[in-house]
Formats: C-alpha cells, sequence, structure tokens
C-alpha cells in the first residue's frame, strides 16, 4: 500500500499516511487530485480506480471518504476489507465513531492505524488483539 | 525552582490543547490563515519552554497543522526533543509527529539513532512499539545500516507484540540497507513457523514482498508456503501465500503442477471473494500474461486447471450485485480474454449486459471486452446493441467513446469480421444521427474508407450519400452537431467520385449547390465545388445522350448561377476551385451553344479511378532498371586516410565493395527515418485517404467554421430521415442469408455423406456454425501486395515473415564489417618499390563457441614490377587461428590464388577462427612474393588489428527494451572522459555509430543513449553526454573497457 488517506465530502483532509517517501510538494498535489477524482465519482460507482500507475480503493462512510493506493498486483478486495477493518476499529475503540471523533481526536486515529497497519501491511488479522495493544497503551499514557 | 514549575502548569492552563485548537479553526472559517497563523506564532512560544508537557502540546499541534498542509519542518528538532521524553504520552505524541513530518532530507534524523536505539530497547513493550511504528515511516539508509542488528534481536523478542512489528519493520529495512537481508533471512524463514498467528502472517507478507522483487531467492521456501497453504484459514495469509507462490510457479513449473489440487480446492470451497478474486488473477492472468511470455505456455500446460472454472467463477462475480464484483470481474476477463478468447466469448451476453449498468466505468470496461470479442458470426448482433445504447447514452463523453468503439470493433484488423458493407454502410449513416458527437471526422473517413475500397458497395453507398446530402440541413441545422456535418465531406466526395452510380445526379447536383452550402466550413464547400464539377460532367454526358440540347444548356447555367456564390467564398481553397470551374463552364457553355458535343471531353477531366493506397504501398513500387538506390550519388567524405590516399580510378573500382557494409548501416536507420518521413508527408496530405483523422482536424479549425450562422431547428420527433436505411433490417438479411446457406451447406454434407457412408459423419453435424462457414457478403478490396500487414490472410503472411526475419538474421551474421586502416592493416614497407595498402573486410561467422572471422585483404601492387607466387602467413595466437588447409603445419603459409600485375589489385580471403571476443587481438603476419623482374623473394611484415568493435553489430534497439536491460542489474558499469574533442554533438555520435557500430537508442537534449551488441550476444550500452563522457554498460566488463578504449582512441585521434 502506498498511501491511506481519509477526506470528507467537503474535500477536507482528516488523515494522510504515507508508506512509501514522497516529497512534501507532491503529496500535495497527488491528494488533491485525487480527492477531486474521488468526490466526482457516483454513489452507485464501484471503488476502484486506475490512477496514474496505482490503482486507488475508495471508500465511502457516512461523509468520510477513506481512500488507499496499492500497486498494479495488488488485491483490491483485500484493500477495501483492510479499510472497513480500520473503520470497525475506530467504530470500536470511539463508540460509533463519527466524523468529529477523527477530527478531535487525530492522534489517537493515527495511533489505531499504526497498531493496525505498518509500513503498509497488515501487522494484525485479529480486530481483538489490535484493540487490546491500543487500550493497554492507554492505560500507560493515563498512568504517568 | 519550584516557582518555576508552578509558572509553567499555570501558563499551561491557558494553553490551547489540540481540541482548542480545532475548534478554532472551525470557528474561522473566514479568516482561517490568519489565524493559524496566530496559532503558530503561539506554538512557537510554547516550544521555547522547558516544560515538556507543553512542548509535547505544541507538536500535537503541529502535526495536526501539517495534515492541513502548513510547512512544520522547522520544528524538527523540537519533535526529537518531545521524541526523546521518557514518558509514554509524550514519546508517543513525539513519534506520530515524527513518521508524518520526517522525511530522508530531514537532517535531525541524524540525531535520533540513539534515542531509537534506546527505545527499542526498552523495557516497556509499547515505548519499543511505538519507536517500530516511527521507524517504519522515516527509515533512512542509515538509520537502517545503524539499527539492523537491534530490530533483529528483537525479531526474537518473548513479546509476539514487538517479535511480529520487529517482522514487518525489516521489510523496510531490507529495501534501505539491502546488505542486511542475508543475515536476518534464516530469523525471518523461523518466524514462519512462530505459534504466533499475527507473527506469522507478518513474516509471510514480508516474505511475499521479497519475492516479489526477487522470486528466485526464495524458491527453496516453496514446501514451507505449500504447508502453510493447506493448514491455514486464514484468507489474508492464504491471499499472500498464493501471490507468492504466483511468483515462483514461473520459475519452478513442477510448482504448478502441485498447486493445481490445492487452488482448485480453494477456488471451489471460498466463501471469501477477495481470496477466489486473487486465485483466479494471480493463478490464471499474472502468470499467464507478459513479462512472462515464454514461461506462460508451459505454465498453461502445468496449470491446467480448465480456463473455464475460471471464467465461471469470474461469471459470478460479474452477476453479483455488487458494483466492485462486477468491475474486477470484467477486468479479470479481459485479462483472460488475450489467453483464452474462445472461452471469454461465450459469456458475450453477460457482458452485453453490463452496458446496461449504471456505472461508467464498468461500462467502458465491457465495452474494452467487447471489441476483443466480436467474430464474423455475432458482430451486427453486438453492434446492434450498441447501438440501441447509443440512443439512450446520456452525456456526450460516453456517446463518443461508444460511436468510436462501434467504429473500432467494425473496422478492426481490416473490416476482417463484417460480412455484409451495406450493413455497415448504414449504422454509418445512422450515427450520423447522434447529436453532438465530436466524430464527425471518424464516420466520414470509414465512409470514405469503405466506398473506396469494397468496390461492390458503391452503388450502395452512393445512394445513401446522395441522401444525406440532399437531407444535410438536417445534419448542419443545429449549432450541437457543428462536428457531424463532417460527413457531409465524405458524402459530397463520394456522390461525385462514383457519380455513375447515382440514380439521379441531376437532384444531387442541385443538392450540392443550395445556397446553404455556404454555410458549411470551407474544406467541406471545397469538396462540394470540386465534386459538382464531376457530377456536372457526368449529368451532361447522360442529357447530351437525350438529343435534348436545351437540358445540357440549362444544367450549365445552373453551374454558372450557383457558383458565383462560392467564388465570394472567405476560404482561399472555396475561391480558387470555384472560379477555376466557373470559367470552365462558362466555356462549356459557349461551346454548347455552338452545338459542339462536349460531354465526353468534360468527364475526360476526372476520368480514371482513385485507388487506395497502403501506408506501405511504397515499398512495393519496383526500382526502375539501371537505377541502382544503393550506389552513392555524390562520393562519400571518406572516413579514413587510406581512402584518401589511393588514386581514384582504384578506388572506383573497388567502390561496391566499399558501399556494401555501409548499405546495410544505412539501410536499417535510413529506413526507420524515411518511414517516419513517408507518414509525416502522408498525414499532411488530405488526399491520402488512409491517413490519420489528424489531417481532417487541421481543416476544422479553418475560419470558415466561425461564421457560420446558426439556425436553430426544433424538432421533437427523432431525426429519422426519410428513405435512409435501418440497420437493423440487415441483421435479419444476414440471419436469411447465412441460413440459406447452411440448409445449402447441409443439402451438400448430406450428400457427402450418402455417399461416403462412413462413421465419422458426426464430426459434420450441422451444430453451431464455425468462423468460417460464414462467407462475407462483400469482399473488402485488399491487394495483398498493398497491405502486407494487415491483409486476412494471416498465417501465410506470418510464416514468411518469420522465414525474412531469419533471413535477416542471417544475414546480419554474414554481415561485412570495415576495418579502417587507420587500426587495422598496418604494414612496414620493407622495400622502397613495392607499396601495398590492405583496407580489410572481416565478416563473422557464428560456429558454436569459437567464431570464425573472415578477413577480406586487398592486395594493391604499386610498384611497376609484376608480382607472383604471394604466400599470406600469419603467426597464430591461443585465441586467434589462421585457417589453414588440412594437412598443412601449423606454421605454413597460404598461397594467394592470383597474381598482380603493375597497379592492379585484387581480394583474397582468409578465414580465422577466433575464440574470446573481449579482448583486441593483434596478429603478426608476412606477405612473401617473387617480384618477376628480379625473381628475388621479397618479404612485407603486417600487423592485423582485430578490435573488439569488429565484433559489436550494429543492432537497433527501441528504448523500453533499452530501460528493461538497464534495469535488469546484470550489466557492469564503467565511464570514461574524451578529453579535447569539440565537435557538434550530432558528429560525435555519427561518430560512434559509424567507428564502432553503435546505433543511438534516443537523444534527449544534451545526452544520447546508445546501444550495440556483439556477436556472441552481449549487450553494450552507451550513455553519452555532451559534456564528451560516456558512461557505459556492458554483461562482460573486459569487453567493455576494451571497447572504451578503443572509442577514446578513435577521438584522440582527431
Amino acid at each position: 500500500m502506498h498511501f491511506m488517506l481519509l477526506f470528507s465530502r467537503q474535500g477536507k483532509l482528516r488523515l494522510q499516511k504515507w508508506y512509501t517517501a514522497t516529497a512534501e510538494r507532491d503529496k500535495k498535489k497527488m491528494v488533491r487530485e485525487l480527492m477531486q477524482i474521488v468526490l466526482a465519482r457516483k454513489p452507485k460507482m464501484c471503488s476502484f480506480l486506475e490512477w496514474r500507475d496505482l490503482k486507488i480503493v475508495y471508500k465511502r462512510y457516512a461523509s468520510l471518504y477513506f481512500c488507499c493506493a496499492i500497486e498494479e498486483q495488488d488485491n483490491e478486495l483485500i484493500t477495501l476489507e483492510v479499510i472497513h477493518r480500520f473503520v470497525e476499529l475506530l467504530d470500536k475503540y470511539f463508540g460509533s465513531v463519527c466524523e468529529l471523533d477523527i477530527i478531535f481526536n487525530f492522534e489517537k486515529a493515527y495511533f489505531i492505524l499504526d497498531e493496525f497497519l505498518m509500513g503498509g501491511e497488515i501487522q494484525d488479522t485479529s480486530k481483538k488483539s489490535v484493540l487490546k495493544a491500543i487500550e493497554q497503551a492507554d492505560l500507560l499514557q493515563e498512568f504517568h | 525552582m519550584a516557582l518555576k514549575i508552578v509558572k509553567g502548569s499555570i501558563d499551561r492552563m491557558f494553553d490551547k490543547n489540540l481540541q482548542d485548537l480545532v475548534r478554532g479553526i472551525r470557528n474561522h472559517k473566514e479568516d482561517e490563515a490568519k489565524y493559524i497563523s496566530t496559532c503558530i506564532d503561539e506554538i512557537k512560544q510554547e516550544l521555547k519552554q522547558d516544560n515538556i508537557a507543553v512542548k509535547a502540546n505544541a507538536v500535537c499541534k503541529l502535526t495536526y497543522l501539517q495534515m492541513l498542509g502548513y510547512d512544520v519542518s522547522w520544528a524538527a528538532f523540537n519533535i526529537v526533543e518531545v521524541m526523546s521524553s521518557s514518558k509514554f504520552t509524550y514519546k508517543r505524541i513525539g513519534y506520530l509527529a515524527a513518521s508524518q513530518c520526517f522525511h530522508e532530507s530531514t537532517d535531525v534524523i541524524m540525531l535520533t539513532t540513539n534515542q531509537i536505539r534506546k527505545d527499542l530497547s526498552s523495557p516497556n513493550q509499547y515505548d519499543t512499539g511505538v519507536a517500530l511504528t516511527g521507524l517504519s515511516c522515516f527509515v533512512t539508509p542509515d538509520l537502517a545500516r545503524d539499527l539492523a542488528n537491534d530490530i533483529m534481536t528483537l525479531m526474537s523478542h518473548t513479546k509476539p507484540y514487538i517479535r511480529k512489528k520487529a517482522v514487518l519493520i525489516m521489510y523496510k529495512v531490507f529495501l534501505k540497507y539491502p546488505e542486511s537481508l542475508r543475515p536476518a533471512f534464516p530469523r525471518l524463514k523461523e518466524k514462519l513457523e512462530d505459534p504466533d498467528p499475527g507473527v506469522q502472517s507478518a513474516a509471510v507478507n514480508v516474505i511475499c514482498e521479497l519475492a516479489r522483487r526477487n522470486p528466485k531467492n526464495y524458491l527453496s521456501l516453496a514446501p514451507l508456503f505449500f504447508k502453510l497453504m493447506t493448514s491455514s484459514t486464514n484468507n489474508w495469509v492464504l491471499i499472500k501465500i498464493i501471490k507468492l507462490f504466483g511468483a515462483l510457479t514461473p520459475l519452478e513449473p513442477r510448482l504448478g503442477k502441485k498447486l493445481i489440487e490445492p487452488l482448485t480446492n480453494l477456488i471451489h470451497s471460498t466463501s471469501a471473494m477477495s481470496l477466489l478474486y486473487e486465485c483466479v488473477n494471480t493463478v490464471y492472468i499474472d502468470v499467464n500474461t507478459p513479462p512472462l511470455p515464454s514461461l506462460s505456455l508451459s505454465l498453461c500446460l502445468y496449470l491446467s486447471l480448465p480456463p473455464q472454472l475460471c471464467v465461471q467463477k469470474l461469471r459470478i462475480l460479474i452477476e453479483d450485485s455488487d458494483q466492485n464484483l462486477k468491475y474486477l470481474g470484467l477486468l479479470a476477463m479481459s485479462k483472460i480474454l488475450k489467453t483464452h478468447p474462445k472461452s471469454v466469448q461465450s459469456h458475450k451476453d453477460l457482458i452485453l449486459q453490463c452496458l446496461d449498468d449504471k456505472d461508467e466505468s464498468i461500462r467502458l470496461r465491457a465495452l474494452d471486452l467487447l471489441y476483443g470479442m466480436v467474430s464474423k458470426k455475432n458482430l451486427m448482433e453486438i453492434v446492434k446493441k450498441l447501438m440501441l445504447h447509443v440512443d439512450k447514452a446520456e452525456g456526450t463523453t460516453y456517446r463518443d467513446e461508444l460511436l468510436t468503439k462501434i467504429i473500432d470493433i467494425c473496422s478492426q484488423s481490416n473490416y476482417q469480421y463484417i460480412t455484409n458493407f451495406e450493413w455497415y454502410i448504414s449504422i454509418l449513416v445512422e450515427l450520423t444521427r447522434l447529436e453532438g458527437t465530436r466524430h464527425g471526422h471518424l464516420i466520414a473517413s470509414q465512409m470514405l474508407d469503405v466506398a473506396i475500397r469494397v468496390k461492390a458497395i458503391r452503388g450502395f453507398a452512393v445512394a445513401q450519400m446522395a441522401t444525406l446530402l440532399d437531407n444535410a440541413h438536417l445534419l448542419t441545422g443545429n449549432m450541437q452537431r457543428m462536428g457531424i456535418c463532417e460527413v457531409l465531406y465524405a458524402a459530397a466526395w463520394i456522390c461525385g467520385e462514383f457519380s455513375e452510380h447515382l440514380e439521379n445526379p441531376m437532384q444531387t447536383l442541385e443538392a450540392m449547390l443550395r445556397p446553404k452550402v455556404a454555410t458549411l466550413p470551407g474544406h467541406i464547400q471545397a469538396v462540394y465545388v470540386q465534386n459538382a464539377a464531376k457530377l456536372f460532367a457526368t449529368v451532361l454526358k447522360s442529357q447530351e445522350g437525350n438529343t435534348d440540347s436545351t437540358a445540357a444548356q440549362e444544367t450549365s447555367q445552373l453551374m454558372i448561377d450557383r457558383l458565383p456564390l462560392f467564388v465570394q467564398s472567405a476560404n482561399l481553397e472555396v475561391q480558387e476551385r470555384a472560379s477555376c470551374i466557373l470559367q470552365l463552364v462558362k466555356y462549356i457553355q459557349k461551346l454548347q451553344q455552338k452545338d459542339v458535343e462536349v460531354a465526353e471531353e468534360v468527364s475526360a477531366l476526372f476520368a480514371g479511378e482513385l485507388n487506395p493506397v497502403a501506408p506501405k504501398a511504397q515499398k512495393k513500387v519496383p526500382v526502375p532498371e539501371g537505377l541502382d538506390l544503393d550506389s552513392w550519388i555524390n562520393e562519400p567524405p571518406s572516413e579514413s586516410e587510406s581512402e584518401d590516399e589511393q588514386p581514384k580510378a582504384i578506388f572506383a573500382k573497388e567502390e561496391p565493395k566499399h558501399s556494401r557494409p555501409r548499405r546495410e548501416e544505412v539501410d536499417e536507420k535510413e529506413l526507420a527515418k524515411r518511414r517516419e518521413a513517408r507518414k509525416q508527408e502522408q498525414a499532411n496530405n488530405p488526399f491520402y485517404i488512409k491517413a490519420s483523422p489528424s489531417s481532417q482536424k487541421v481543416y476544422q479549425e479553418a475560419p470558415g467554421v466561425e461564421h457560420i450562422p446558426v439556425v436553430q431547428i426544433d424538432l421533437s420527433v427523432p431525426l429519422k430521415v426519410p428513405g435512409l436505411p435501418m440497420s437493423d433490417q440487415y441483421v435479419k438479411l444476414e440471419e436469411e442469408r447465412r441460413q440459406k446457406e447452411r440448409a445449402e451447406k447441409k443439402k451438400k454434407e448430406k450428400k457427402k455423406r450418402k455417399e461416403k457412408r462412413s462413421g465419422r459423419g458426426k464430426k459434420h453435424d450441422s451444430g453451431p456454425e464455425s468462423e468460417e462457414d460464414i462467407t462475407p457478403a462483400h469482399q473488402v478490396d485488399i491487394v495483398t501486395e498493398e497491405m502486407p500487414e494487415k491483409s486476412s490472410k494471416h498465417k501465410k503472411k506470418k510464416q514468411k515473415k518469420e522465414k525474412e526475419e531469419k533471413e535477416k538474421k542471417k544475414k546480419k551474421k554474414h554481415h561485412h564489417h570495415h576495418h579502417h586502416s587507420d587500426g587495422g592493416g598496418e604494414e612496414a614497407v620493407q622495400n622502397g618499390t613495392v607499396e601495398e595498402e590492405e583496407p580489410l573486410l572481416t565478416s563473422l561467422k557464428n560456429k558454436s563457441s569459437t567464431y570464425q572471422v573472415v578477413v577480406s585483404v586487398i592486395f594493391e601492387n604499386k610498384c611497376d614490377s609484376f608480382l607472383k607466387s604471394m604466400e599470406f602467413n600469419v603467426l597464430d595466437s591461443l585465441n586467434s587461428k589462421l585457417q589453414r588447409p588440412e594437412g598443412s603445419g601449423p606454421h605454413d603459409g597460404l598461397t594467394v590464388p592470383f597474381q598482380l600485375p603493375p597497379g592492379v589489385s585484387n581480394e583474397a580471403r582468409f578465414v580465422f577462427t577466433v575464440q574470446s571476443i573481449i579482448m583486441p587481438q593483434k596478429l603478426k603476419g608476412t606477405l612473401t612474393f617473387i617480384v618477376k623482374d628480379s625473381s628475388t623473394h621479397e618479404k612485407l611484415d603486417f600487423k592485423l588489428h582485430f578490435t573488439c568493435t569488429s565484433y559489436l553489430i550494429t543492432t537497433p534497439c527501441y528504448s523500453d527494451a533499452f530501460a528493461k536491460l538497464l534495469e535488469s542489474g546484470d550489466l557492469k558499469c564503467s565511464s570514461v572522459r574524451l578529453e579535447g574533442v569539440n565537435m557538434p554533438f550530432h558528429h560525435l555520435l555519427a561518430r560512434i555509430c559509424f567507428h564502432h557500430h553503435f546505433s543511438v537508442v534516443e537523444r534527449i537534449d544534451s545526452c544520447a543513449s546508445m546501444y550495440s551488441r556483439s556477436i556472441q550476444g552481449h549487450h553494450v550500452c552507451l550513455l553519452v553526454k555532451v559534456t564528451v563522457s560516456i558512461d557505459a554498460k556492458c554483461d562482460e566488463p573486459t569487453l567493455l573497457g576494451n571497447v572504451l578504449d578503443e572509442i577514446k582512441q578513435t577521438f584522440s585521434q582527431c
């Protein structure tokens, strides 16, 4: 996976995670371009598109778009699964998550993502163990 | 001190935390930038304080601002400070900020090495975890090198939480610091069998990604993965394993056989679509398609999963209501189509259904598929469906896409699938009724192409075009329909050129001279005027036969009345043609009034038929006798000194031999150049019918377009032009025709069977008709000589081509190489009376591992005496030996089979065997001869120089192949600087090409890439820069070094 973006219906970036080294300027350009393309797509359309030499997999949850860029040989369906899994994790953590949760606790959202994915690869396929790790790390944080 | 702490915590109470910042930004929607700049100022203040909590808060806010697109690189050092806090809360924020903001060029990363190492070995597993996570985002080659060992130890940490992170991050480390792979690999392999499923899947992930980059190192792991695949139930892991096998199988075909069973089981049993898709996609497609085309065949055999199984499974995907599955199914289908077209074709119905889908991307995918699926049998049906969609389609872009696809589908491989051209013409005519299409010119060029090449269709086409012209107002009435009026260009031309087929030429002539025509774009008007003249000739001819001279005169009058409108046109070409024709008609009228019969002469103006010309037709034009295309018109500037010295008369005699090697070089490069030039020329020639549509685009920009008054015609009724055919009827007709044919065939076959009465008759059962059974109703006029590439007789042509290629290869082996005497035939003139020059021609022949080099030596007698009994001898080296006749000793000389009268030259050839070509060779030799007058033995020493260059063969190379070659990493690198060379860059390149048998792959401004290949197949790649440095790559470093030395030498001599 090359990167993961979260952005709102209004085209505001909510979260970005890059797994390949990209210059800051290119990042901005890519994000802008991708947001335009994805936001222009109609709801009934499928979740995949070919963009530059990458495949883009996106999914909309309420007002938020989750968008991943993967390589040619990667599996689109499993990427959708990854997105869904991430949303489930957020949901479990925040308790019926909404966009505001992610805006105000954006560092938490990153922590969860980092526990779930590392270097663009899935770290753990079990939801439970990811959540456990987060909770314990949080406990540690409250403790100090 | 205590006071300070208190002060700090009081300050903190007034600080904004992240939530406040976010809220603030949301409340300042109007002046967000201003608000944020004040915030950044605050943050800068906060960062200056000693309190780590304040700093962490500031860094947290910065991370948020960074995401919004603000530059926070100035705070990099503060981030490092927060990272090194001992408290997990702050450390976590620090690492998060670092992972978001740091990249390889951030210089403070250097400072983090020790901190990270400390965190990695922290007793708290979450400290370690957070460090690993952060590191995975900003690891640099330096960090990777310094920390590789620490991470490797963590791979066997007691906590699975750390183990899995360590395993995953190793992949990033390998990428940045490949040397770490070898020591870490055993441990990584161990992790494949880790008791913790998370660690195990991490290891699978890493190895799978590694194997995709370089599969051959991981073949040994196949059994282990095989075990994992059959035992694991985790779909995430299974997908990765299947991907891995997809990469491994091409290298070890036996694996394929083993995989069939588990894969088939998976395909049948899994309920997870992602896994199913992976099975089908990887195993069937990725493996079967390039970059491994040569292996794919054997794989098909080994992985003898029937393609039907995959296609069936894909069908399930496509039938699914989920758009995503549908899309992926179509995507995979189009990949299978390349290898197994038959098995996909049977699902035509499904693909056609997808055209109804709401999602445009799915429809476009389906369209792509259809292109590859048509056959003679189903073309009409598919196009009929597409036409329905054209009518329904919303949005012009999609409709235009449909239109071009319809035309692409029909016209592919020279109308291979069209059996009835009347049908095709009516399809084209129907397409003209499309509103707002931009592809009028495409339709027009198809009309022209078909009408010209399919002779049998002309009568029909002309009738259709006449109706189009008659109803031209329907096409031009609406501004949105501008693009479509291009069709009138074709219509007018067809009606004019083939006017003998017109039923009522007079009516068409009138239609073409209507005042409204003047509203059309200029280039169309020009065609109208020209073709009106053609029609005029036809009309005259028919009217003069009728003995009623008034009718003919009236026609002339009509022309004289209408043409002035065009003479006034703003378009130059229209003006020119119109005034020319107007004068002509006036003259004709004068003659008519004198009762002179003019029709014959007028039609003679347009006599003769225009023929379609294939783009490569020029090649087929026979060379006139006596024209030697290979000889130089002007003698080329001589490249080597020896040639200069030679007396002219003798040189002229030698010329055929000299020019031959050059000719071959010129041929390949020049041909490409000429082809390019010819294409250019064709594209610019409007009368060149096969030219690309771009020629017509040029016209569109003519000034006439803007001047056309717009008349809106509101038509609520669909635009159906009366009298125009409906393509549907042809589908029916075709059905009938085929049925008839089938019936006839059946009859015949029955007869046959009766005669034969053999049990084999079953085979001929009249089941589904095969492709070959459908005979086209019209023949496309394809003259095979003119269309060598695309003719329908594919198979024969292919064989021919292969032969040709083989021949070419042979020729290449015989390729003559010019040895320049400046490096080649050096000789010491021993006797003042005898002067001999020996330009050497070597030719190379491959004979297994030893190579034969043929050296042509030209003996030239420059003295006044007769020379005889010449003997040529060379001192053999280990590597190169002169081939001597059997029975002679290793030191015997070879008799030169001729004598030399004064002033005469002759050539003799000697064969050498060469073993290694990577080093240049110098052979010493002597020539002994007898001067007739003195009858004494004379001796002449010479050296024979085999340069490495002479083993190179100019081989053209495409830039993509070249890039691949460079990427492959098999080539060794070397470079050289040429000092003191100041010649234009292109001269420099030309010199390298000429002297060293290179060809230019690509030239970009100040550098050029060049390529050559040795007779043993070594690739030699050069990158020449205008600063006169040469970077070179070759799979044989010694050869490369020597070639570079030779290049250097060439330039040191100039």
